[in-house]
């Protein structure tokens, strides 16, 4: 390629040199070398880090990328490229993540691996003896086994052990300051050599007699030790952890905690996946299964309301202004597009301002001081959330019906009427059929997206009033997404699992609706050709 | 040819957005593997990175390690926190807040810290919020609490109790001489100092002072006259509470001088000052002449279980982060009392920290037990319908049993 620029070769007939060539490669092979740099750049640090999987995909797509652009045919995949990688980027990882966590019981108590829990178990057992002095310590090394330099701090004397070792006085010890800094036989580490054998330390537990009730003495940051017990003890071979205290054996029974005989879970527990039990207790689950019901009906409520409240008020604007006798349409357009314009998160803040009951706009200055519970009655919150989302998605239907409308030819109309048709009449049986089969994508896409409305549910009244029956903080208002959210992500009892699986839920039926009307609407096109 | 170039183009984006996504985050945030002196990474609230910059670089000049403050956004430190240790690309330490250990000991994220002997320099509410199940897994840096802010100009002397507060608001001319932020979900936290008041804290505690989620103090004597006053101070009575009152409002109420006293967090103070107002903080005014303690929230440091360098870590945050100065300089960058008794001492030089010490005095540590979540999650609401004039016996009756159930 590096000659391509000054001789281009014209072995292939099929692209002929054209003027400003040149320069285009230039430009290309720039670029491609900017990609390659970063990419090389990115791989560089990822095997830096041990990871080599994401490393090795980065690397063979800009492979494949480099193939692509550099290649004289596969032109479709020169447009396509860009896109596809955004979407597997960012839309198909996250959808098969979820999915896979959908499976999981990922959640507050189920977060890290088994290991991950019985280290962490292991480590918050340990009980420091109590009225047990600190000891000064220093970390000691002999032929590679380390130990622990201690001084007792009521005698003064200075111990050292390891950890099959329990502590022996050291009688030679040198002090510095009251402290055994070094003995014979042993060396001692520097704080840097510490720091690098952080590993060994936290696994350092020098025994403070040969009666292990006595406990162990341990560092946790190299200079000062404290006597520990340990409540819980580990078998692996079992895999059971045992409460040295109470005697209890804790089993792990594969629901990813382990469990005592009497159903006591201890926590941590970790990951596991669990088939298809999150759905099933989607449905089953008494205390879901309510709050789940109501809330699919108002979603599908709010979906549909939302949609032909917008469109058809939309639509009546759209046709007032094609009457050609109005005035100052201009400037009535642009009062119209207004909210449209406006940012949505500003707008429902300010609405709820608006709203609110003692010190709202609405009551104080429309209503005269009156107190109507505009987000805290769970009829008229439902309202209020519908009222606001039409005037936010009212003028993105009226701009729709507006270029629609112009698309439908004039001569359609005067044909109808020569025909006898009248106002009424000529709408409904001929524009109107039009004007659907232009916005009837627009309509399902705007259905989909108000199922999924969180922003204004969340900002407006976050899913109120609460809805006080049922133990999900799940309010009047609250869509399938935002009771999601809740479960998801509200209180201390994290359920990311369920949460998944609720979202799987929503995709199918949402999914479902959008092909069945596609069906339709292409069978309506059809009808009219 | 443009379509290559255009093309090329977008992959350029392209790349450079994936060699972020894919490499770039983990390379941000995770500490690399130990080297000559190893490298500590610390998340830290956006407010507080300068504060603790001159304290890192102090570290690493004396001990060669070195310490890489990463700023994180405050609302999502503790869900990031529980959701990358695990994967070994969280930090080793990270800044949190005392209430979050409930959840961060049940995911098993957090290591335990050995204060020793240092335990007693400082405040015995820190260390009581940095204890769980008799375990300190938090280094302290400063300690939170309410406290009512008093417009001076207009009311001259502290209240004596909570209807003195009222008589001498209305005296000035007031119609609503006391705001306090509420919400259509209540909002307990603010509420508590009055609740404590009445003797009904929302649990006992056991031989050791840590919480017993078995023992709720929630639905005693004192609960259900705590729930009577609410009434009696709501929509139907007097009108002091009012849920349609949130933080905003609330606040300008008191800029504005429409409201001379406001139940509110060393947060606000500033934005107080800012408006010129003369701003005296005072105790929470008792309704029933025992004290009126609020929670008081303890900010601190969590060491990571997955931590690599977990001895230098514990090194920095127990020997270190726990000196005089250190707390010190932390306590410029936000004006919340130190956690260290000594540093507190030098901050109370302020009268406006001193007030919010005073009340301090008799804070007493929020919960940070599960339990707490299922009683966050009813409280607000229940209070909110008795000050909106539900019926207080049966609203509080149901209230116990909601969390009675969710606990058990």
């Amino acid at each position: 390629m590096a000659q391509a620029p000054t001789a281009p070769r014209r072995t292939r007939p099929a692209a002929p040199p054209t003027p400003g060539s040149v320069r285009a490669i230039l430009v290309k092979i720039l670029l491609l070398g900017i990609v390659d740099a970063l990419s090389i750049y990115a791989a560089f640090v990822l095997v830096m880090q041990h990871n080599w999987v994401v490393a090795i995909i980065v690397l063979a797509v800009t492979g494949l990328v480099n193939w692509i652009y550099f290649s004289r045919r596969l032109i479709p995949a020169k447009y396509l490229t860009p896109g596809l990688i955004f979407l597997a980027v960012f839309q198909v990882f996250v959808l098969l993540y979820t999915g896979y966590v959908g499976f999981t019981n990922y959640g507050t108590g189920h977060n890290g691996t088994k290991e991950q829990a019985v280290s962490s178990l292991l480590a918050s057992s340990l009980q420091r003896v109590e009225d047990s002095p600190a000891y000064p310590a220093t970390v000691v090394d002999s032929f590679g086994q380390l130990g622990l330099l201690v001084t007792d701090p009521d005698t003064g004397d200075a111990y050292v052990g390891t950890n099959d070792q329990p502590l022996a006085a050291a009688p030679d010890a040198e002090f510095d300051g009251g402290k055994a800094v070094s003995a014979p036989g042993w060396t001692s580490l520097s704080f840097a050599e510490v720091i690098a054998r952080t590993d060994e330390i936290t696994q350092l537990a020098v025994p403070y007699s040969d009666d292990p009730n006595d406990g162990a003495l341990r560092t946790q940051d190299g200079s000062n030790a404290y006597r520990y017990l340990s409540t819980l003890e580990y078998d692996e071979q079992a895999g059971t952890m045992t409460n040295t205290q109470t005697g209890v054996v804790y089993a792990d029974q594969g629901t990813g905690a382990f469990v005592a005989p009497d159903g006591t879970e201890l926590r941590p527990g970790w990951q596991i996946t669990v088939g298809f039990d999150n759905f099933v207790r989607a449905f089953t689950e008494q205390s879901i299964r309510g709050p789940l019901v109501y809330v699919t009906i108002w979603t599908f409520v709010f979906a549909i309301g939302s949609v032909a409240l917008t469109f058809i008020l939309g639509l009546l604007l759209a046709i007032t202004f094609e009457n050609a006798r109005m005035r100052g349409v201009k400037y009535y357009r642009v009062l119209l597009v207004l909210p449209y314009a406006f940012p949505a998160f500003l707008s429902i803040l300010v609405w709820k301002g608006m709203m609110n009951e003692s010190f709202g706009f609405i009551n104080q200055v429309l209503f005269a001081g009156a107190d109507i519970p505009w987000l805290s009655d769970p009829t008229l919150a439902k309202a209020s959330a519908l009222l606001v989302n039409l005037w936010l998605g009212f003028p993105y239907m009226f701009l729709i019906c507006t270029g629609a409308l112009q698309a439908i030819p004039d001569e359609l109309t005067e044909a109808a009427t020569m025909d006898g048709a009248r106002g009424w009449g000529i709408f409904r049986q001929i524009k109107l059929p039009l004007l659907l089969s232009t916005t009837a994508p627009v309509l399902i896409a705007s259905f989909a997206f108000n199922f999924n409305n969180f922003n204004l549910v969340y900002l407006l009244n976050n899913g109120g009033p609460r809805d006080t029956t049922t133990s999900l903080p799940v309010g009047h208002t609250d869509l399938l997404i935002s009771m999601v959210y809740k479960v998801a992500f509200t209180g201390q009892n994290r359920d990311y699992g369920l949460a998944s699986a609720f979202s799987i839920i929503i995709f199918l039926i949402v999914a479902i609706i959008s092909v069945i009307s596609f069906s339709r609407t292409k069978a309506l096109e059809e009808i009219q050709r | 040819m443009k379509v290559t170039r255009k093309g090329a183009l977008s992959l350029g984006a392209i790349a450079v957005a994936s060699a972020f996504v894919l490499s770039g985050c983990s390379a941000g945030d995770s500490g690399d593997t130990p080297t000559t002196g190893g490298t500590l990474t610390v998340w830290v609230d956006a407010e507080r990175v300068d504060a603790l910059q001159g304290a890192a670089d102090a570290y690493t000049e004396k001990t060669g390690v070195k310490v890489d403050l990463v700023s994180k956004d405050n609302a999502t430190i503790k869900d990031d926190f529980i959701q990358q240790v695990p994967t070994g690309e969280g930090p080793d330490i990270t800044m949190g807040a005392h209430d979050w250990l409930g959840e961060l000991t049940t995911n098993g994220v957090v290591a335990p810290l050995e204060l020793g002997d240092s335990a007693d320099d400082y405040l015995p509410v820190a260390i009581q919020a940095a204890t769980y199940e008799g375990t300190v897994y938090m280094l302290p840096y400063a300690v939170e609490n309410i406290a009512v802010l008093r417009n001076a100009d207009i009311v001259p002397e502290a209240a004596t109790s909570f209807d003195d507060m009222i008589a001498k608001g209305q005296a000035a001319g007031l119609t609503q001489p006391f705001v306090v932020e509420q919400g259509a979900e209540g909002n307990p936290y603010h509420l508590y100092p009055f609740q404590t008041a009445f003797g009904a804290p929302v649990f006992g505690t056991d031989a050791s002072g840590s919480y017993d989620p078995s023992d709720l103090q929630l639905g005693s004597d004192g609960g259900y006259q705590f729930a009577d006053w609410l009434a009696s101070q709501g929509k139907t009575g007097t009108g002091v509470f009012n849920t349609d009152i949130d933080g905003a409002i609330a606040k300008q109420a008191f800029l504005d001088g429409t409201a001379a006293f406001w139940l509110t967090g060393p947060w606000n103070v500033g934005a107080a000052v800012d408006a010129g107002i003369n701003v005296a903080i005072d105790p929470v005014p008792s309704p029933t002449g025992e004290a009126a303690q609020p929670f008081a929230g303890v900010k601190g440091f969590f060491l990571s279980a997955e931590s690599k360098n977990k001895v230098a870590a514990t090194d920095f945050l127990v020997n270190y982060l726990g000196s005089e100065d250190v707390q010190l300089e932390l306590f410029k960058a936000g004006n919340v009392l130190p956690a260290l008794s000594a540093a507190a001492e030098s901050a109370s030089s302020d009268p406006i920290i001193k007030g919010f010490a005073n009340v301090g005095a008799d804070a007493v540590a929020m919960p940070s037990i599960p339990a707490m979540g299922s009683v966050w999650q009813y409280w607000g609401v229940a209070q909110a319908a008795i000050i909106n004039g539900e019926d207080p016996k049966a609203t509080w009756d149901k209230l116990v049993t909601d969390v009675t159930a969710a606990i058990s």
